[in-house]
């Protein structure tokens, strides 16, 4: 009895000396103490942002070989090959606390481990490259800056790098619907279309209002999340609606307005139906997302077996030498 | 045949070699066998394309038609296409990939270090630049090459079908049409003959540490420097060359 | 062996120019050392940042723990007079 008060008496010091960090701003890092709350809610979401990144690159990837010129398959291949690094930074910062790669790549498979829903949606056109990389690379940007600032070290050192190499992705799609707009009619009606289908699905990404989301609480508590989703929603709309204009795109919105006294664009309800319906399974790219990432992950087995197998050889020679 | 007809072909072909390659690389984005592999493979592939503007933009010079990089990349047809053979075809596995990634860059290593010292200053500084990113691209091909060869009784057997198979389109790399052979006597374009044996030696020497066997020297296809492909080439330029021939008024 | 591997993990510091300190960029995965210096040139200097790398096995990095820092760092903290400005020095001095 005895010896259980004083553990419960460590466990609670230290849980004082954790929180006593987080709200001096003190960054987390991986070998110190946190409870078990805090490493669970990070582990989900780096590996979710991790997987997010890489089931990212298949909708881009699906335009690499039909770009329509050699500079925009130069920066499309390059952006796609920026979002791959960018989920190794993030499966290496969740690796940090105690999950090794494979162990997160099972759970995407398993269907334990989600990645973000808007990659559930098809890339149809040129414009939709143009699409994400403006809107959907924009929504994650307001994110990810936001996150530089997350109080886990490694995940605020990902974001910090992450950021400044994001930086050109959001430009290259606006490019792509600016120059776009200049062209022909078709070309036009290509890009506002992309616009309507793009719209809408990049507002979900934030994810559900304050209101309804179940994470929230704990997580700005421990300073992973430093805004809340309907802020940094707000926030990403209000720095668009003016970039739409500028090249004569119309948000697909009839009720968006500014409103003078918020000093914010007020817009339409979201269609919280579909977001759900998405997230369970029925978007029209979920299986296609994940039938790819399987099979090449099991494509690539017996190359990985290979390199190991070639390791240990070269391991085994160096101590008969 | 003038000399700067010549020399226009042959900056085409060198282009269209870095284009082609580049394309069945970019394929592997998001396909390749882990994260880091995906990575080097994409920057492979972005190497070749400024490699491929250089060279295109410079044939459109020579051409002088006022044709540019993505004039002649978009809008030639497939008989007007002079890549090498071995450049189009499919990835297959990634043991195929290694070794035309191998087969090609050890040809690359060679053939741009001579090239470095031509004649012609424009080809030369191109030439200069190149050298230094197949020089990587051969690293890390030989590295690959000798891991899956001596790695599991599986990967040996993918290396060396992979090299088997992919054998018959080297014979190609070497060859010397009238037009080089003009430009090379007057120092502009490079000498196959040395540069096909320091490539048989190297590549012996790899095939050796991999423990794969030399595939025999048997049958080799050819024809690209005629513009005769295989029937794969058709479906790369259907598939990049869509929005330029579907929508021809417009620019992207 | 696991019965499928993501490779071993490796910790990469990189040099941004030449005679600059070592810092640590991130890490990657690789079967073997010449694997994980290609891969962390691959995956670290696609902006030109680096001029030279380091990869160590990541288990083979020893690291002090947050939870000790009182006792690793703190004693460190009132040692004043390792510091320049300590000392009281004579007015008029030069190049001191």
């Amino acid at each position: 009895m005895e010896i259980l008060e004083k553990t419960d008496k460590i466990h609670e010091d230290m849980l004082k000396t954790f929180e006593q960090k987080i709200d001096r701003g003190d960054a987390i890092e991986p070998r110190g103490h946190m409870p078990d709350g805090y490493r669970k809610h990070l582990l989900r979401q780096i590996s979710q942002h991790a997987h997010s990144e890489v089931i990212g690159m298949q909708p881009e990837g699906n335009w690499i070989t039909r770009a329509p010129s050699l500079r925009a398959k130069q920066i499309l291949l390059a952006k796609i090959q920026d979002e791959g690094g960018h989920g190794l930074y993030l499966y290496s910062a969740a690796e940090t606390l105690g999950i090794s790669r494979e162990e997160m790549i099972d759970q995407l498979h398993s269907g334990k481990a989600k990645y973000s829903n808007i990659f559930n949606y098809p890339a149809l056109t040129w414009a939709d490259i143009g699409a994400i990389g403006w809107l959907v690379d924009g929504a994650a940007i307001v994110n990810q800056v936001s996150l530089q600032r997350t109080s886990y070290g490694p995940y605020s050192r990902a974001m910090v790098r992450i950021c400044k190499e994001e930086s050109f992705h959001q430009r290259q799609g606006y490019e792509i619907m600016a120059k776009m707009m200049k062209g022909t009619k078709d070309q036009q009606a290509m890009a506002q279309d992309a616009m309507n289908r793009w719209w809408w699905p990049s507002l979900m990404m934030f994810g559900p209002h304050d209101t309804e989301s179940p994470h929230t609480g704990d997580a700005v508590k421990w300073k992973i999340k430093r805004q809340s989703n309907d802020e940094l929603r707000q926030k990403f709309i209000d720095k668009t609606v003016q970039q739409a204009e500028v090249i004569g795109l119309t948000i697909p919105d009839k009720d968006l307005k500014w409103n003078e006294d918020k000093r914010h664009y007020d817009h339409g309800p979201i269609n919280w139906d579909e977001f759900y319906r998405v997230i369970n399974g029925n978007g029209q790219c979920n299986k296609q997302r994940m039938a790819h990432h399987i099979k090449v992950h099991n494509a690539g087995a017996w190359v990985r077996a290979a390199a190991e197998a070639y390791r240990q050889k070269k391991e085994k020679q160096l101590l008969h030498l | 045949m003038t000399e700067q007809d010549a020399l226009y072909k042959y900056c085409l072909r060198l282009g269209d070699d870095a284009l082609i390659h580049s394309y069945r690389l970019s394929e592997w984005c998001s396909n390749a066998p882990i994260l880091e592999e995906d990575l080097a493979l994409t920057n492979f592939a972005l190497d070749m394309i400024g490699r491929a503007q250089l060279l295109l933009t410079y044939a459109g010079q020579l051409e002088g038609k006022g044709r540019t990089d993505d004039d002649l990349a978009y809008r030639r047809s497939e008989r007007e296409y002079f890549n090498h053979l071995l450049l189009e075809l499919p990835n297959g596995d990634f043991a195929h990939t290694i070794a035309r990634l191998l087969f090609s860059s050890v040809w690359e290593y060679y053939f741009f270090n001579e090239l470095q010292h031509s004649r012609d200053t424009t080809l030369a500084a191109i030439a200069a630049k190149t050298v230094k990113e197949v020089k990587y691209h051969m690293a890390h091909a030989t590295d690959w090459a000798i891991r899956l060869g001596d790695g599991t009784e599986e990967s040996n057997h993918r290396m060396q079908k992979a090299i088997d198979d992919l054998w018959m389109y080297t014979g190609e790399l070497f060859e010397t049409d009238e037009q080089t052979a003009i430009l090379r006597d007057k120092n502009i374009a490079a000498d196959m003959a040395m540069i096909k044996a320091k490539w048989r030696q190297e590549i012996e020497r790899i095939i050796g540490e991999a423990t794969l066997t030399m595939p025999k020297d048997e049958y080799m296809q050819t024809g690209s420097s005629t513009g005769i492909h295989t029937e794969y080439l058709g479906h790369i330029l259907s598939e990049m060359q869509y929005l330029q021939r579907a929508y021809p008024e417009a620019t992207w | 062996m696991a019965t499928d591997s993501q490779l071993m993990e490796w910790e990469v510091f990189m040099q941004s120019k030449p005679g600059a300190n070592y810092i640590h960029a991130g890490s990657v995965h690789a079967s073997d050392k010449k694997m994980a210096l290609q891969n962390a040139r691959d995956t670290y200097t696609r902006r030109g940042e680096g001029t030279s790398i380091w990869v160590v096995p990541s288990d083979a990095i020893v690291a002090s723990n947050p939870d000790d820092n009182d006792m690793f760092f703190d004693p460190a903290n009132d040692k004043v007079y390792r510091l320049p400005t300590y000392y009281v020095m004579p007015e008029g001095a030069k190049a001191i």
